[in-house]
């Protein structure tokens, strides 16, 4: 969904409009932000409900968690990095900090497979008690997020291959991203706070 | 337009008396229980507050249409004319009036009529306590007083408050009987209350409000209203019966079963009640008085997943 | 290899089914056959299928609506029939299994695929027109947000003859709808579809919201805007608000289904009374996003035919966005039955009663808009009429039921259906039928006929009171929906009565048709032509193009200077197209067949997954991304129409108006 947004930039430079392509992305990014709300609302009543299971003192290991928000957090800089070279029309060294953002969302994302891979190896899936289910969730989901920003990152790398001047369309793109990029980070602050610290406190 | 109008305007609005006669005999205004009666001169005072404005306004509807037809030229036209600080007033003054009115109603009824609290009768009668357990596709009654337990019929004294406590074992289904009152949802690991009491002895048609699947059409139940003394031989009646329900045959009970018939079981299994509540919720059940948690023991415990 | 699907999930036993299949392939093959006869398939691929222009999409959604109400109609009437023989041991002809499809694909194909794509057609043919655009602001998206929204229709009907459809109502309560209660694959179709469904709406909404916000016409304040487009305005935030609530509240059933989740189901800690809050917290506004275009069609009618501006402009603009906003907080009123305390019940039955004196006051604004008016019995005008009397009292029984106490015996009860219908059929339809005989001449250039608009509206209207006013004499003795069959006498001959409705409205569906067609024959009537693009002298901006517009809609983007701005420009004498001698290069998106690939792909995955054929799910993930990706490559995707052609088309446009002219 949100790679078509910026693929409609065809629309963007009317004489008397400026482009609504990153407006547009914002209202995506607030119905996007419903959708973990109420996610969140749902982990928030189903926290308690562990069916003899355990709880998430049992199964959070917060020191792996600890360097997944880290990894997380440095991608967002270092995407920063790039959209500076973005508006300086540095292209090579905006794919280098991309590429650099695409790993650390790979790290991320790998220990969080990871760390979902261990939970279930010990019985503790998803289909254990509505805790986990919540769980599971509201962390896969934001785990989705990142991985549909992963692959638009990807092609976003592609398509810049060979420009010198970016244009109008690819710079709202990679604007696009960018807000979305440091949307995930916000959610996986609240995720890492009221999920991680507040079970295990 | 007139023409074509009027009579059926005239023919909706006997319709709409018809709604308000007090004496048919349509379940909701034909109560057999306080419940129902207050629930009733709820329904007939809102809606007789609303037509202070509906009519006036369907009325004002035709009457604007027609004056101001367009082949009326002797009509004032003001082509020009779109504002009118009095009229604003008016028209948002007259159904605030009418909303603050039933607000204050709602909020009165709410509390009065609120299904968890016990009713005023239970001051001087002492009530009787029916637990009942929505299954696919019947209900079953427990007297935890008496001991027994039927299916798709209950039956309980006149003027006696009714407690009932009610849960499910299978989907969602609404407990209703819809001439003594309110209807409460039935929920598997959840307990629900409701107090209904019946003025009149009769035969009541009880049923699910909310649509549970194949079998629902037919989950029926009779609620008997009946004198004291019917109400002992009922119960004489019911504890005669051959079949008993305890844990072993439970499980028979609550496989799914359209149009089940009336079934009396001369003893209940104690505890039968909480423990279905409490095998949702890792053997837990609310204390109704106290609102404590509480562990049942539960020989159900090996039929928690019932699938 | 194929999952779970089997030649036995063929329904080859219903008679019903095979036979409506039968009637389906030959309609749908002997239209397919007509296409190719007549070599149309280039013209349907090139000008319409992939087609970004927001008229065309509005009348491909309109179309997709009515088809959808067709089979939603032939849903009610066989339930209709159903409850008419049912009685007093007969089993009717339905059985439970069956029937049970049938009133939860009514609801689900009625809301999502009638009155939504509706709804989503007028916004698309008027807005953009109505606040001088040359097209939405993402044109691509809303092509792709049509293709959800069909392909999404398709798969609900596919469930008619490969499997069956969802058993649980049209909101699917839980635990009922969990893989315990229902393993078939009916709750998975209706899951897919309405989720697929649902990525189009919510693209929908944000859209037009971008497209009211950043594309209006110079000198166009919010103040300044027309009535309709304030209600898509209110009615595109309310789409981002809610539709991702959908979208959880499914995803989360999907996931206990699929993956034996334990989010509502009995077990496991599941907690069913939290899907009602979260279906809810869509469920709600949801009715609000379908009335209050319907609202913003009835302003733009009753001034355009009272020959008035609408009284109240500024106060039924407030109505508007209070309505929006008191709509997110009452959702609670739809299970005051489940046991919540007397306060949480106080609080959300008055925050559902406050929603009354907005929607009063507008009623009362429309009175008097007529009041000292020359009011046109134009058939769109009865539509209007209808509507003010029949949702006066549809809104009196919704405060009814907001009444905690009274909703404890109401219910669930056919007083609800009745309740429901009254304001769906009597806002909702009414509203939309009414802005198709209105919009119509702008779409296509000609207009609607007259007499079969009226009879249409009277077999409607009556049909209505026969069908609705038994049911809520019903649920006053005490009975409740979804019943297949009964036993209680009193019943019967009220449900006889809401039969013969049901026949009225079926008639009136057929004088719509009817309408149509022979509209569509007597297009070409001096009489029925278009030629000025201002049929009703009408007062907002979308009339001041040609009928049908051209495709970039204004030759010179208009400039506003007041509310009702072409009124405004008629009255002082501008003409509006003088100005617009000296043509510029219009900028405008080139067509994309996208959004039909992304659909297809989006069928496929939706199919396979309800049937568990994982290797053709991925098959369809993989075409929509790689689609999207394509798409996103693809940087021929706009150009400009020269100055020339545009004033080629404006003087063949003038020469009309003058013809036109000449003829007065």
């Amino acid at each position: 969904m949100a790679h078509d947004m910026t693929a409609d930039a065809a629309h963007a430079h009317d004489e008397h409009h400026e482009s609504p392509v990153v407006f547009g992305f914002w209202l995506y990014l607030m119905t996007d932000c419903i959708i973990f709300g109420t996610l969140f609302a749902v982990f928030s009543v189903l926290r308690t409900q562990f069916a003899g299971g355990p709880t998430g003192k049992d199964v959070f290991e917060l020191g792996g968690v600890g360097i997944e928000t880290a990894i997380l957090l440095l991608s967002s800089i270092t995407y920063g990095f790039g959209m500076i070279c973005a508006h300086q029309n540095k292209v090579g060294a905006l794919r280098g900090w991309l590429g650099i953002t695409f790993l650390l969302g790979l790290g991320f994302l790998f220990m969080e497979i990871r760390e979902f891979s261990h939970m279930v190896a010990e019985g503790n899936g998803p289909d254990r008690s509505a805790f986990l289910s919540a769980f599971f969730t509201l962390v896969g989901t934001h785990g989705l997020h990142v991985t549909c920003g992963l692959l638009w990152m990807a092609v976003l790398i592609v398509q810049t291959g060979g420009q010198t001047v970016l244009s109008e369309r690819m710079t709202n793109k990679l604007t696009c991203l960018s807000l979305f990029w440091h949307f995930l980070d916000i959610v996986w602050i609240c995720v890492f706070t009221f999920v991680y610290l507040m079970s295990v406190i | 337009m007139k023409k074509k109008i009027l009579p059926r305007l005239s023919s909706l609005l006997c319709l709409s008396s018809a709604f308000l006669l007090a004496g048919c005999d349509w379940a909701l205004f034909d109560p057999k229980g306080t419940v129902g009666a207050q629930e009733k001169s709820l329904i007939l005072t809102s809606t007789y507050a609303m037509l202070l404005v509906v009519v006036p306004v369907i009325v004002l509807t035709l009457l604007f249409a027609w004056q101001y037809r367009h082949s009326n030229t002797s009509a004032e036209y003001l082509p020009k004319w779109s504002h009118s600080n009095k009229i604003e007033v008016v028209i948002w003054v007259v159904p605030s009036l009418i909303i603050l009115f039933l607000a204050v109603l709602t909020y009165q009824t709410c509390h009065s009529l609120d299904p968890y609290r016990p009713l005023e009768e239970e001051a001087n009668v002492k009530p009787i306590h029916v637990e009942v357990v929505a299954l696919d596709w019947k209900w079953l009654f427990i007297y935890p007083d008496e001991g027994i337990a039927t299916v798709n019929q209950m039956a309980f004294p006149v003027n006696t408050p009714v407690d009932f406590r009610i849960t499910s074992d299978a989907v969602m289904n609404s407990f209703f009987i819809p001439q003594l009152g309110s209807q409460i949802y039935a929920m598997a690991g959840m307990q629900t209350q409701l107090h209904l009491v019946a003025n009149t002895a009769g035969n009541y048609l009880g049923e699910s409000a909310n649509f549970s699947g194949r079998g629902f059409s037919d989950m029926r139940f009779r609620a008997l209203a009946m004198s004291n003394d019917d109400y002992a031989a009922w119960v004489q009646k019911v504890k005669a019966a051959s079949e008993q329900l305890d844990n072993s045959n439970y499980s028979k009970l609550a496989a799914p079963s359209e149009a089940n018939p009336v079934e009396y079981f001369s003893h209940a299994e104690p505890g039968l009640f909480d423990q279905i509540v409490a095998k949702y919720n890792n053997g837990m059940v609310m204390d109704k008085s106290t609102g404590k948690m509480l562990h049942v023991q539960s020989a159900m415990s090996d039929m928690n997943m019932k699938e | 290899m194929l999952g779970k699907l089997s030649w036995s999930d063929i329904p080859i036993d219903v008679p019903i089914l095979v036979g409506t299949f039968a009637g389906a392939a030959i309609a749908g093959l002997a239209v397919l056959g007509l296409i190719t006869y007549y070599g149309k398939w280039g013209y349907l691929w090139k000008e319409w299928f992939t087609s970004v222009d927001h008229k065309r999409l509005g009348v491909m959604y309109i179309v997709l609506a009515l088809v959808a109400l067709f089979r939603g109609f032939a849903d009610a009437i066989m339930m209709r029939s159903q409850l008419a023989l049912a009685y007093a041991g007969n089993p009717g002809y339905l059985p439970p299994h069956h029937y049970d499809q049938i009133f939860s694909a009514h609801g689900t194909i009625m809301i999502f695929f009638m009155a939504m794509a509706f709804m989503t057609g007028l916004m698309n043919v008027i807005v953009p027109l109505q606040i001088g655009a040359r097209d939405v602001a993402f044109p691509f998206l809303n092509s792709l947000s049509f293709w959800m929204t069909t392909i999404s229709f398709v798969l609900i009907n596919v469930s008619l003859f490969i499997g069956e459809f969802s058993q649980c109502g049209w909101l699917a309560y839980p635990p009922l709808s969990e893989q315990q209660f229902s393993p078939g694959v009916g709750v998975d179709y209706y899951i897919w579809a309405v989720q697929l469904s649902g990525v189009g709406t919510l693209l929908t909404g944000v859209n037009f919201f971008t497209t009211i916000v950043k594309m209006r016409a110079p000198g166009m304040t919010f103040m300044k805007m027309p009535v309709f487009t304030w209600t898509i305005f209110c009615t595109s935030v309310l789409i981002m608000l809610s539709f991702p609530i959908l979208t959880v509240a499914l995803g989360l059933l999907g996931l206990d289904r699929y993956l034996g989740m334990h989010f509502f189901t009995n077990d496991g800690g599941g907690n069913q009374m939290l899907y009602l809050s979260v279906i809810w917290g869509w469920g709600h506004p949801e009715v609000y996003i379908l009335v209050l275009p319907a609202f913003g069609a009835f302003s733009e009618i009753t001034q355009t035919f009272s020959r008035k501006p609408l009284f109240g402009y500024n106060t039924m603009v407030y109505a508007t966005c209070s309505i929006m906003v008191l709509s997110m907080v009452v959702w609670l009123h739809h299970f005051f039955t489940m046991g919540a305390g007397a306060n949480v019940n106080t609080f959300f039955g008055i925050m559902t009663m406050i929603i009354a004196i907005p929607t009063g006051v507008k009623i009362f604004n429309w009175l008097f808009t007529m009041y000292k008016g020359r009011v046109e019995f134009h058939a769109t005008m009865y539509w209007v009429i209808g509507f003010m009397i029949t949702f006066t009292i549809g809104g009196m029984t919704g405060v009814m039921l907001a009444i905690p106490a009274a909703d404890f015996v109401l219910h669930n009860s056919l007083f609800v259906i009745a309740h429901f219908h009254n304001v769906i059929i009597g806002g909702v339809y009414f509203g939309y039928v009414a802005a198709m005989n209105f919009w119509f001449p702008k779409a296509f250039g000609f207009k609607l006929n007259e007499a079969w608009g009226k009879r249409a509206f009277w077999l409607w209207f009556v049909g209505f009171y026969f069908a609705f006013m038994p049911l809520y004499v019903l649920g006053f003795e005490g009975m409740t929906r979804r019943m297949n069959h009964y036993d209680n006498p009193e019943w019967y001959p009220w449900l006889l009565v809401a039969e013969a409705g049901a026949v009225m409205i079926a008639l009136g569906i057929v004088c719509q048709l009817t309408q149509l067609y022979v509209s569509i024959r007597d297009r070409n009537l001096a009489e029925n032509r278009d030629l000025t693009g201002d049929p009703w002298n009408a007062r907002t901006l979308e009339w001041s193009t040609s009928s049908p517009p051209p495709f970039y809609n204004f030759a010179v983007v208009p400039a506003v200077h007041d509310l009702d701005a072409f009124a405004h420009d008629k009255e002082a004498g501008i003409d509006t197209r003088a100005a617009g001698s000296n043509y510029q290069p219009i900028h405008m998106p080139k067509n994309t067949a996208a959004g039909f690939f992304v659909g297809m792909f989006s069928l496929i995955l939706g199919f396979a997954a309800v049937w568990w054929i994982w290797w053709l799910a991925a098959v369809g993930l993989i075409g929509v991304i790689a689609t999207v990706i394509a798409r996103s490559s693809n940087n021929d995707v706009d150009y400009y129409v020269p100055a020339s052609e545009v004033a080629r088309i404006e003087n063949e446009h003038t020469r009309n108006l003058l013809a036109a002219q000449a003829a007065e």
